[in-house]
This record gives C-alpha cells, sequence and structure tokens, in this order.
C-alpha cells in the first residue's frame, strides 16, 4: 500500500512513458481498493440514507420497501410530526440552541481563563491545579451527577436551565482546559513581554494578545461544545421536566413513546432534522473536528 | 522558552523580578474553575462517597447503614446483569471497533486519492452515534418489519425482531458501537503519519513484503496509539447510556439483556429514588474503571514499544 504514495494522485495523462508504466502496472490495485472502500462506506452510511427517504414516505411503505427509491412521496412526516406532540418542535429548537449557545459561551469564557492561568502565569498551586484537572476528565460523570442533582433540588433548579448551564461557566469540561493550555504553550512569550513593557496588564494581554491568538482551540472547543450539548440526552432527561422545557432529544423520546409503529415516518422526519444542524456544523468544521480529535482524542 | 528571558536587555533586573509569583492574578483568572472544581466536582465526589454508605430516598435525611449498600450488591440480580451487560458489551464491541478502525486507517494511509472524503465519510457515524436520532434509527433497523430483516428477507431469512429477543438485543448495541469505528480511525491517521516513511523503505530494499512490513513497522510504531485508543474506547463503553436507554424504551429490557450498568444506575436514581444505593453502584462503576484502566497500564508494558528501548 505504501509503494502507491506517489503515482496514485495524480491519474496523469500518458504523456511520460515511464510514469503512464508505473501508474499503469499499479492501476487495478488501486482500482479495487477504491471499489472496496467505496462499497463499504455505502454499507455503513446506507442506513442513514435509508432514513432520509423513508421520511418522504408514506408510513406504511417504510415498514416494507427497504430500497431507495419510493414507490410514493409525501411531505407529511415532516408536517406532521412537526406539531405531533402537545408543544410544536419549534419550542424544542428553540430551547436545544440556547442550551448549546449558553454552553459555549460559559466553556468559551471559563475555559480560557482558567487555561491563560495555568499556562502563562507563575503561580505556588499550579502544577497541582493542572494535574487536578487532568484527573477530573477522567472522573465518570455518574458518580457526581446523584449529589449534583440533589444539590440544584434543595436550592430549586431541577426543572430549569441553570443545572445544565452552570457547570458550563465553571469550567468543569476540563477536556477544553487541557486543549486550550496545549495551544497556549505555542504563542510565543516575547509577545506577553512586550506588552508588559508597553504597560499592559494580565487582563490586557490575556485579552488583546492571547484571546485572539488561540482563535483555533476556541474554535474546536465551540465545535466539540455544540456537537456534544446538542446531541446530550442523558443531562435534561434528570432535569428537565416540563415538556416546555425539553430539548430536541428529549422531545424525540417522547415521540418514540408516544409513536405506534405506523408513525415512524414521522419520527424519523423529526429525527433526521434534529441531526441537520450537526451535518451542518461537520460539513463547514470539518477540518477543526478532525484535528479536534486527532490531537485529544475527543470524539 | 525560558531561554528569552536571558536574552532580554537588562538580565539583571528580569531576573530579579522573574521568580516573582502571580498567586493573587492567577486565582482571579482560576476563580470560575474553583468554584467549578469545589462545588461540581470535589463536595460532590466526597458526598457520593458519603450517600454510598446511607440509606437516602431525597424526601428524607440519608440515614448512615454501613456497608449494607455493598452487601445488598451480592444478591442483586440485575446488578450481575448490568456488569455481565456491560462487560460483554466492552468485550465484544471495543476490540471489534479497534480492529476495523486500524484496518480502514491502513488501507486510508499515504498518498490514496479522495483521503478527506474517505475519512470524512467514515467519520460521519462517530459523530452522530449517540444520538437519539441515530438510537430512533437502530431500533427501526433492527425491528421486527425493520430494514435488517427487510433485506434478510430477500434471501429468504426469516427473522423475528432482533430488540424482543433477548439472545440478538446487545449484539445490535455492539454493532452500534463498532459503527462508530470513525474517531479512533482518525487517531490512527494522524498516527500512522508519526512513521517515517524511511522505515518502509529500507524494509522494501531489504525484501520485506506488505504483511511484514505491517506486522513488523506498523503494528509496533502505532502501539502507543492502539494503546491509547484502547484506554479511551473502553472508559467510554463502560459509561455508554444514550443508546440502550432508547433502544430498551428505559427499561434495559428485554429480560435485562440491554440494562446497561449506567442504566441501572439511572433507574435506581432517578426512577426509584433510591439514591444510596445508586451512589453506591456509581462508586463501583468508578472503581471499576479505574482498575481496568490500572490493568491496561500495567499490560502495557509488555507490548506497547515507545521506542529507544
Amino acid at each position: 500500500m505504501t509503494d502507491t504514495l506517489v503515482q496514485d494522485t495524480q491519474p496523469a495523462p500518458a504523456t511520460t512513458s515511464s510514469t503512464t508504466f508505473e501508474w499503469q502496472r499499479k492501476r487495478p490495485r488501486t482500482l479495487l481498493k477504491h471499489a472496496v472502500l467505496s462499497l463499504f462506506l455505502l454499507v455503513m452510511v446506507y442506513p442513514l440514507i435509508w432514513m432520509v427517504v423513508s421520511s418522504f414516505k408514506p408510513g406504511y411503505l417504510v415498514l416494507t420497501e427497504p430500497g431507495l427509491i419510493p414507490s410514493a412521496l409525501t411531505f407529511d412526516n415532516y408536517t406532521e410530526g412537526w406539531t405531533a406532540l402537545n408543544r410544536p418542535f419549534t419550542r424544542f429548537f428553540f430551547n436545544s440552541t440556547l442550551i448549546s449557545a449558553g454552553s459555549i459561551i460559559g466553556n468559551l469564557f471559563s475555559c480560557s481563563l482558567a487555561a491563560y492561568a495555568l499556562a502563562r502565569l507563575n503561580f505556588r498551586a499550579r502544577k497541582f491545579y493542572f494535574a487536578v484537572t487532568l484527573a477530573s476528565v477522567m472522573l465518570p460523570f455518574h458518580v457526581l451527577v446523584i449529589p449534583q442533582y440533589v444539590f440544584f433540588n434543595e436550592v430549586g433548579l431541577v426543572n430549569t436551565f441553570y443545572p445544565l448551564l452552570l457547570p458550563k461557566f465553571l469550567a468543569t469540561d476540563a477536556f477544553f482546559i487541557f486543549l486550550m493550555v496545549q495551544f497556549v504553550r505555542t504563542i510565543p512569550r516575547d509577545l506577553d513581554r512586550a506588552a508588559m513593557v508597553d504597560g499592559a496588564n494580565f487582563f490586557r494581554i490575556f485579552w488583546d494578545i492571547i484571546l485572539p491568538l488561540m482563535r483555533p482551540a476556541l474554535v474546536t472547543t465551540t465545535i466539540f461544545t455544540f456537537i456534544w450539548t446538542w446531541n446530550d440526552f442523558f443531562v435534561p432527561l434528570i432535569y428537565l421536566t416540563s415538556t416546555d422545557l425539553y430539548t430536541v432529544p428529549l422531545a424525540l423520546n417522547l415521540l418514540v413513546d408516544s409513536e405506534s409503529q405506523t408513525g415512524v415516518g414521522r419520527l424519523f422526519a423529526m429525527s433526521l432534522l434534529s441531526l441537520v444542524p450537526i451535518l451542518v456544523v461537520f460539513l463547514v468544521a470539518q477540518r477543526y473536528l478532525i484535528r479536534g480529535i486527532a490531537t485529544t482524542g475527543l470524539k | 522558552m525560558a531561554t528569552t528571558v536571558e536574552k532580554t536587555p537588562q538580565p539583571e533586573t528580569r531576573q530579579r523580578y522573574r521568580p516573582e509569583r502571580q498567586d493573587g492574578v492567577a486565582h482571579v483568572f482560576m476563580t470560575p474553575w474553583l468554584l467549578g472544581f469545589v462545588l461540581i466536582t470535589a463536595l460532590p465526589l466526597f458526598a457520593s462517597l458519603y450517600l454510598a454508605f446511607t440509606d437516602y430516598d431525597i424526601l428524607s435525611p440519608p440515614e448512615f447503614i454501613g456497608f449494607e449498600n455493598f452487601t445488598r450488591m451480592v444478591d442483586d440480580d440485575r446488578f450481575w446483569s448490568a456488569i455481565s451487560v456491560t462487560l460483554r458489551y466492552v468485550v465484544f464491541s471495543v476490540p471489534l471497533q479497534l480492529g476495523f478502525a486500524l484496518l480502514l486507517a491502513v488501507l486510508l494511509d499515504r498518498g490514496l486519492s479522495g483521503l478527506a472524503f474517505y475519512r470524512g465519510g467514515y467519520y460521519l457515524p462517530s459523530l452522530l452515534g449517540t444520538s437519539v436520532a441515530v438510537a430512533v434509527l437502530w431500533r427501526q433497523l433492527f425491528g421486527h418489519d425493520g430494514l435488517v430483516n427487510l433485506a434478510l428477507g430477500q434471501f429468504g431469512i426469516e427473522m423475528d425482531s432482533w430488540l424482543q429477543n433477548p439472545d440478538t438485543a446487545l449484539s445490535t448495541l455492539i454493532i452500534l458501537n463498532v459503527w462508530t469505528f470513525g474517531s479512533p480511525m482518525v487517531i490512527f491517521l494522524a498516527g500512522l503519519r508519526q512513521i517515517p516513511y524511511d522505515l518502509y523503505e529500507a524494509a522494501r530494499v531489504d525484501g520485506a513484503g506488505l504483511l511484514r512490513q505491517f506486522f513488523n513497522i506498523t503494528i509496533p510504531l502505532l502501539t502507543p496509539i492502539i494503546f491509547f485508543n484502547l484506554i479511551l474506547q473502553t472508559i467510554g463503553a463502560f459509561q455508554t447510556f444514550n443508546q440502550a436507554y432508547i433502544i430498551s424504551g428505559g427499561t434495559g429490557g428485554p429480560v435485562d439483556s440491554t440494562l446497561f450498568y449506567t442504566l441501572y444506575i439511572y433507574r435506581q436514581a432517578f426512577l426509584s429514588y433510591d439514591m444510596g444505593y445508586a451512589s453506591a453502584l456509581a462508586w463501583v462503576l468508578m472503581l471499576a474503571i479505574a482498575l481496568v484502566t490500572a490493568i491496561h497500564f500495567l499490560l502495557s508494558r509488555y507490548w506497547v514499544f515507545y521506542g529507544d528501548d
């Protein structure tokens, strides 16, 4: 596989004889590889494509047609699904958007402050704090969630968005601190010093120099916070009890419970709509996503 | 970094100012984190340790009962089912997932045209895998009249619902996890880039075939990445919740065959309001994950290759 490095990337026209020879010799294997990779990819994403097609079929056809070409088309699943619950999905999308936006702002704010201090400032507990941050990444959420719930219940914040948002403003997604610290360390310290000579204090340095320069890390944080919050099911499930506050995943779960098999088209339609924002982020910011995973193992 | 200090114009004064600590300012920057650490992490951690030794239903104050929650587990059949389900899930899905990830990463490595397209396509399921929407899709795929049975029907194979059958329900979730091999694959791809091309060149000159190159160069040099992925995916698999919840309608059924450990904790804590017992269960989970991770680290000495030794 390694010897296909140069030639395969450029299926050049048959001008130079040696290139042509090399390329032609390896073409069958490369073609075979492309065929296998594409076929496997198709098998992988077939259920998703089928889901898209099925969402435009009348409900009774979903259960009988495994193929991709529908014998009848309809938008009813979308219009009916949107209003199938006692609140329209407008409400749930609004709630999810609000929580996602709040979480992003919270993470950007709190994690970047902590990361700047950990990466740049010279203080006594720095090493200890950094070690604790790393350790808390490992901590399973289920060990903390019961006392957290009891606490939010005591102060009367269950069934509000606060239990979902407050932790983000307190830098509890330690992963992002780690990501940002790594990034800040790559910014030359000379910039800080020059600013300090010019009389800037630490807050000015953070705001005017470090923050703009750590944009890639901030973008990565934004993307992953968005995807995690948008997909999150467990935390909203335990804290949000009234339908008015439901996020899209909770609404989908409610739809699962209330739908008979004939309504699977509507369920598909709403499920797909719930994935649209994720897919848009994927298409727009794939580069950042891939880099984020490759460097930190974020999912 | 520190060397630049010496190069600045007045080394004497600079050096004297350098060791000065910025404790005050640092703590201002760290305030949100400190609050979060104390209120959202440290206190709840100790609180849950305490609750694990109590009987607590959230309405009346917790009552200390010693090790009773832990002795109760021994006779709790559902606790053992949850352990068995979770372990089988981890043991089967993680190696399969990593196997696919490694295979595809190797196939995609080095100059194949359309790399970005394939990588994006294979990664997509990872992005969607934990969403409720995909769990909804999975319910449909493996249902009685689902896509899988429709396809099998074309070959004359008749199957009942995969989800209603306790023998097959868990395997649908294992398949779902394997389906999300894209994120470890991306990590493998990044790792493969680090392997110097010269090594393959030299091996080829010495007459090594592709398989020998794979087993004697790629695999050994990739072991740190394999180890990293193994730890990451194992810890994640132990905490699987969303998919099991949606596929079983929150019950862990049929006959507890998808009663994941976290689902059992959830049911004890937030449906039965048996918060003391649930805390004890959560601590067992944490200790189990810590133990498995520690074993992985111990064993890693025998197979992970960090070079130069």
